[in-house]
């Protein structure tokens, strides 16, 4: 009979928290894939040993405490002006990862032209999207990714054309871009999807150490309490409903294997 | 390069501004087109201090992008500056609030024209208000620096540096369009070269550039905070710095004004330079009065300003607004003697000529009106 003590060894681990993931309690809600995301960028940067050269850039949004949950050099932008930030960050400071952490509000809404021109001035910088078509920390408004026909707190009556335009797709505009190197939407909704989302963050931050240009990974998640499901609900219409507007995959590429 | 050559050149302020960065060591330029400052950008395009200093120069997609740039390289301990004008210094109050919330180094220069709105791209003063009071959300203030010369121009970007990183606050350097466009000899000083990642390290502990993270306590840099004791006690805090630069940093220069003056002008920038005239005039008249210039408009000069409200009949503020600076000038007299208002705005600019009628107007009624103390007009 084996013993808890013989069983727990380090010989026996098959999964560990990475080090960079602090133990500061998260606010984000349950279902929510912030923490996937996080969990990801902290594995990579300790497996790229690049713990020193990385400056990362947090929003404002739900990810606007995301400094206090990874232990790495973080700045806190203004509303949307996380690009701007990364700019001068990466320019002065060629050698280093600088990323991004962005929501759909804050990047392709009050962001939009800083994002763009980064993008479009093929800045070294990785972009993290996270696209939940709806605006999480301030209580479930309307995003510029908010889908046709979507009720939010203000569209109780469902996203319509006449009254509030068409949701924004800033990752196909990225992909039409010549400085951005790759574009691509993933999801971290299922075990397949989070490895394919970490080989894509991982692909950006190379790209970005390497001086390739710009990377755009958008992650369509899910907000379950925005969108007043469970977090078992929310991936199944996450599925049903964003992903045939907002289709995983690569976008662009120009990256040699 | 040569540190040796070309030390004494015939220059615009814009572009002294320029060449003053390249000299002092400057990290990094960003800044978008405006007039009456593009000669800024303009200089550093052509000198590519990328390919001798290092220095990194990017024109960026709007001011608002620029202020965010500037935040950015702050929070990363670098030293980074951008120039504007009057709309484009407007777009950039809220990285202004976020910069000094987070005590960054930043430098700006601001180079005024005629408002508001779009307003004219003829020079102007009326930024007074904007540069020393801001309109950023938030307890801060900004030192501001306030150069009468080309001269001073580039004195000030060195001034600005070591303020700055001494204080841990975004120093602005307002001036107009007469003295960013108008050509002056000037002495430029001996390069610095940029400071190193080591240098930097050790400057700016607080800085989010990843440097030794393995043996430190990983930095974040944020102004936001949801418990309103620990945000008071961020503003108290930089409220009790602000107080220090108060005591030590206030700069003002006197001109004919040392033999107990019975008038006394108050003016900086171009104002300035236009009153030395006027009170060359004066003087050949008899007249006995002299001039307060501050070099920083934020800390202000409220004793000095107070001493001599303390002697003279009256005290005359000349801006190119419509009255800006005269309301700090009336706060530092606190009723002791009167205080007037004289300027041109919109872009225009008083000559010497006016100012003297404007000053010979508020002299005679100092002397034959009886007002009460604390009486005051435009």
């Amino acid at each position: 009979m084996i013993t808890k003590e013989q069983l727990i060894q380090p010989e026996n681990r098959v999964y560990g928290k990475p080090a960079l993931m602090n133990d500061t309690p998260m606010h984000y809600c349950p279902g929510c894939s912030h923490g996937l995301v996080h969990k990801l960028i902290a594995e990579i940067i300790e497996e790229m040993g690049i713990e020193e050269d990385t400056i990362a850039i947090c929003p404002v949004g739900c990810a606007v405490f995301a400094y206090r949950y990874l232990s790495v050099d973080w700045i806190e932008a203004s509303h949307g002006r996380a690009p701007a930030c990364a700019t001068a960050a990466k320019r002065l400071w060629p050698k280093k990862l600088v990323f991004t952490y962005q929501g759909d509000g804050d990047m392709a809404c009050i962001g939009t032209g800083e994002a763009i021109h980064a993008m479009n001035r093929g800045e070294n910088i990785a972009m993290i999207f996270i696209n939940n078509a709806i605006y999480g920390m301030t209580g479930g408004q309307m995003a510029p990714t908010t889908l046709m026909g979507m009720k939010t707190a203000t569209c109780p009556y469902g996203r319509q054309a006449d009254l509030h335009g068409y949701p924004l797709h800033i990752t196909d505009i990225a992909a039409t871009l010549e400085g951005t190197c790759y574009v691509t939407r993933q999801s971290v909704h299922t075990v397949a999807n989070i490895r394919k989302t970490k080989r894509a963050i991982r692909q950006a931050f190379e790209n970005s150490m390497k001086g390739l240009g710009c990377s755009v990974v958008e992650v369509v998640s899910t907000c379950a309490s925005g969108w007043k499901k469970t977090p078992e609900e929310s991936n199944k219409w996450m599925e049903e409903n964003m992903f045939p507007y907002y289709p995983l995959g690569d976008l662009k590429n120009t990256v040699e294997p | 390069m040569d540190a040796q050559q070309n030390d004494v050149l015939l220059l615009k302020g814009n572009e002294v501004i320029a060449k003053a960065a390249e000299r002092y060591g400057y990290d990094g330029f960003f800044g978008y087109p405006i007039t009456p400052q593009s000669e800024v950008l303009e200089t550093l395009a052509a000198d590519k201090p990328w390919e001798t200093t290092g220095m990194v120069v990017l024109q960026a997609e709007s001011e608002v992008a620029s202020i965010n740039m500037l935040y950015g390289a702050g929070c990363t301990g670098k030293l980074a500056f951008t120039s504007s004008s009057s709309p484009g210094i407007a777009l950039m109050q809220e990285g202004l609030s976020y910069m000094a919330g987070n005590e960054l180094p930043g430098v700006i220069v601001s180079v005024g024209r005629g408002g508001p709105g779009l307003g004219t791209i003829q020079p102007g003063q009326s930024d007074y208000f904007q540069a020393v009071y801001g309109g950023g959300n938030g307890d801060y203030h900004l030192i501001v620096l306030a150069p009468n010369s080309v001269q001073e121009m580039c004195d000030c970007m060195g001034k600005a540096k070591e303020l700055t990183f001494k204080w841990r606050v975004p120093v602005i350097i307002l001036t107009d369009g007469v003295i960013g466009q108008m050509m002056e000899k000037v002495q430029l000083p001996p390069y610095t070269p940029r400071r190193t990642d080591e240098e930097i390290r050790q400057q700016c502990p607080w800085a989010t550039n990843g440097i030794g993270l393995k043996s430190r306590h990983y930095n974040s840099l944020s102004t936001l905070e949801f418990d309103p004791l620990v945000m008071e006690e961020r503003n108290r805090k930089m409220a009790e710095k602000y107080a220090k630069i108060e005591a030590e940093e206030v700069d003002y220069e006197l001109y004919r004004a040392d033999d107990d003056p019975e008038f006394l002008i108050v003016a900086y920038g171009i104002s300035s330079r236009v009153s030395m005239k006027t009170i060359d005039l004066l003087r050949e008249e008899g007249i006995k009065v002299g001039m307060l210039r501050p070099k920083t408009l934020w800390p202000f000069p409220n004793k000095p300003i107070s001493k001599f409200a303390e002697t003279v009949k009256g005290i005359l503020c000349v801006e190119q607004s419509e009255g800006q600076m005269v309301n700090d000038v009336r706060l530092a007299v606190e009723g002791q003697t009167h205080v007037f208002h004289y300027g041109r705005s919109g872009g225009m600019i008083s000559s010497p000529y006016e100012v003297m009628d404007a000053f010979k107007k508020m002299a005679r009624e100092c002397v034959t009106k009886n007002w009460p103390k604390g009486y005051w007009m435009k």
